[in-house]
């Protein structure tokens, strides 16, 4: 449970990765968590600090930018450059299959038991098709980078969702539900006392059978038996995890974009990790509308919208609709943050602007870097 | 084309694309331009998002259906539900005479077993409530929000994963009318929101292969978001533009001015190269949506998007799209 610092200077991003061991970057799908997080990891990178971000599904320009064309599940170094001699930097994607089948191998108590699992049809569906999963294995490997690798920061970027806590609720969510009842239910069914409860549960479960068919209860049944005795080995390492993202060490980075919806979205999350006790340690909103001029210069949104109907149809009429739309813009979003700002305060908040051009290499991602850190 | 002819010619239309992309604007707006076209229209929404009802500016979706645009003069209608999973699976069940059985499954859950058990079997039971209500003939159009992300083509791929996966069984025959239905060009049509920008648009063009490969829907007309409205005169330097109209800037005015247009230009150009891309590598029309230089989308917002989106439906060509 990271508390508020007691520094008495304003904190800047560039102190909160200083300060931290890992990075959590959450947020809504397309506010550029993906970027955000790549970006933190060369920058550190970049300041002499040896990295790794595990990226999300990253969109083929990203992991084009940083030079990797298949990312796999084990980190892969990026060339950073000369300029970051120091440090390095490593990327990798997640592959939730291959992290949840290292978690069986490791909790296993044979390699019998081990394979009886990895070949079960229920097994396979939890890995890809059970909602929890990719999020559980997020955590699975920040925390296995955090404990067993020797980095000195670990950038994790989270899957898309709406609900910030799916991400540190997931180890547990799944620990409980690699417990469930079914199993022990239809395993024990001539226990005394439960043995009522038993009778009914077989009830629902012939019900479903009928269903969804009998096979596929079979296997699922099957899956609980072999999950027998790995439970508890499950269940700590969700402790554990739970642990890391709740350390002073760890700092949730959120990241929106200034549209009123994912503003809301963000709203949402900073107040769920506040329920979770977690504070949002930094606020990056990707792609605000630049605003040009010096700060309190030139004309407001309103005088070049009238100056551009005035002067329809003239060139100079179109520089002035550019403006006003870029400031009208720029007008809303701020309107849009400003209760989000408050709401994580005295975290800092960073606005990266819409860039002239697209990033697509090294470069590009440097520039996005000095926009971040600035 | 005739709008109500085009809007009319699927009796469902899914509106799909990644998050950030301004889908559920599109559905919103499409459902009140298929209102103002006569059609009575019913919006299903599927995750649970508070979004479309602020862009309505009316109170949260929920099961029941709630009316977003009132039957009038000038409209046939707008409502609106959300069908979540869950609420499908319990629907089925109860269909089915399981009812009984419904609470101890949410309360022990034993249904995130059977979802495991069955991957897809959510998305079936969403899609297969959705022919329900296609079938009910209650409406004359039904636009569906998909789910975002990847989710959109896993979601509509459901169906075929299932046939396969089942042999036999009440969930197979769900499967077997889905596809049924996905397949069928006079029932259902998938539209693709876009913006105009690189990744969007890599996702859009592999989005789009899949699912006419792996589904065999039928593919209407990418919808393009965010599209910079043209703006003549944006070349020359703001200082020449001011002379030559014979108008007095103040100082520093036209650095200002000069940095808007730089920008906007810019952009501008990104987005005309993005679309000609995308025009090469997709033989699907497209229909543009204008930037409208707002944060949040609200009433009048979808009023201008539906006025944009008629626009673009009367330029199509007979047939275009399907």
């Amino acid at each position: 449970m990271s508390t508020a610092t007691n520094a008495s200077r304003p904190q800047g991003l560039r102190d909160v990765l200083e300060g931290s061991r890992v990075v959590v970057c959450c947020g809504s799908g397309g506010v550029g968590k993906t970027t955000t997080a790549s970006v933190i990891a060369l920058e550190a990178a970049r300041a002499g600090r040896r990295t790794v971000v595990v990226t999300i599904d990253p969109a083929r320009r990203l992991a084009d930018a940083l030079g990797l064309e298949s990312l796999s599940n084990t980190p892969t170094r990026v060339d950073i450059g000369p300029e970051g001699s120091a440090g390095e930097m490593h990327a990798l994607m997640l592959d939730t299959k291959s992290t949840f089948d290292g978690l069986v191998r490791r909790y296993s108590a044979d390699s019998d038991q081990a394979e009886r699992i990895l070949a079960n049809r229920f097994y396979e569906n939890i890995s890809s098709a059970l909602s929890g999963t990719q999020e559980y294995m997020a955590s699975e490997k920040l925390y296995e980078l955090a404990e067993e690798g020797d980095w000195d920061l670990v950038v994790v970027d989270t899957p898309p969702t709406r609900h910030a806590l799916d991400f540190i609720d997931a180890p547990q969510r799944l620990a409980t539900f690699l417990d469930h009842r079914l199993y022990k239910v239809l395993m024990t069914p001539t226990r005394g006392i439960v043995r009522a409860v038993n009778v009914a549960a077989q009830t629902v479960v012939r019900s479903l059978s009928k269903v969804v068919g009998g096979e596929v209860v079979a296997d699922a049944i099957a899956f609980f038996q072999a999950f027998e005795g790995m439970e508890e080995g499950f269940k700590q390492r969700a402790a554990a995890v739970d642990a890391l993202l709740g350390s002073s060490e760890t700092a949730f980075i959120l990241v929106a974009s200034p549209r009123a919806d994912t503003v809301a979205e963000a709203g949402y999350f900073a107040s769920e990790l506040a329920n979770h006790d977690i504070a949002v340690r930094a606020l990056v909103v990707n792609r605000v509308q630049p605003r040009f001029g010096a700060a309190g210069t030139g004309i407001g949104a309103a005088e070049a919208r009238q100056r551009a109907e005035t002067l329809g149809g003239t060139a100079i009429g179109s520089h002035f609709r550019a403006l006003a739309d870029a400031l009208t813009m720029a007008d809303g979003e701020d309107e849009n943050l400003r209760g989000l700002t408050g709401q994580i305060a005295p975290a800092p908040v960073v606005r990266v602007p819409v860039l002239p051009v697209e990033v697509t290499d090294m470069d590009g991602l440097a520039i996005l870097g000095q926009l971040l850190l600035e | 084309m005739n709008p109500a002819e085009f809007l009319s010619e699927a009796g469902l239309t899914i509106v799909a694309g990644k998050g950030g992309v301004g889908k559920t604007a599109v559905t919103a707006a499409m459902a009140v331009a298929a209102s103002r076209a006569g059609l009575r229209t019913l919006v299903v929404e599927v995750e649970g998002k508070d979004a479309m009802a602020s862009m309505f500016e009316t109170g949260g979706l929920s099961y029941e259906e709630l009316e977003l645009v009132a039957a009038a003069e000038a409209h046939a209608g707008v409502r609106a539900r959300t069908l979540t999973p869950d609420d499908a699976l319990l629907d089925y069940l109860a269909d089915r005479g399981f009812q009984r059985i419904s609470n101890r499954l949410v309360g022990s859950g034993l249904l995130d077993i059977i979802a495991t058990a069955v991957p897809g079997i959510r998305d079936i039971l969403v899609l297969g409530k959705v022919k329900q209500l296609e079938r009910s003939g209650q409406q004359d159009l039904i636009i569906l929000d998909a789910p975002a992300a990847g989710h959109a083509i896993s979601f509509l791929r459901s169906a075929r994963g299932l046939a396969d996966a089942v042999r036999a069984g009440p969930i197979r025959a769900q499967a077997d009318e889905v596809l049924e239905l996905l397949g069928d060009a006079k029932r259902c049509r998938v539209v693709l929101v876009t913006l105009p920008e690189e990744t969007p648009v890599n996702e859009l063009i592999e989005t789009a292969f899949s699912l006419e490969d792996d589904v065999g829907v039928s593919l209407g007309p990418v919808v393009v978001n965010g599209v910079y409205p043209p703006l003549e005169g944006l070349e020359v330097p703001a200082a020449e533009a001011a002379a030559s109209a014979g108008v007095h800037l103040l100082e520093g005015e036209a650095d200002l001015l000069d940095s808007a247009a730089a920008f906007r230009s810019a952009r501008r150009g990104i987005q005309d190269a993005q679309l000609e891309r995308m025009a090469e590598v997709l033989p699907l029309p497209q229909v543009h949506l204008p930037h409208l230089f707002t944060t949040g989308v609200d009433r009048g917002d979808l009023e201008l998007l539906a006025d944009a989106l008629i626009e673009g439906i009367g330029a199509l060509e007979a047939g275009a799209g399907a």
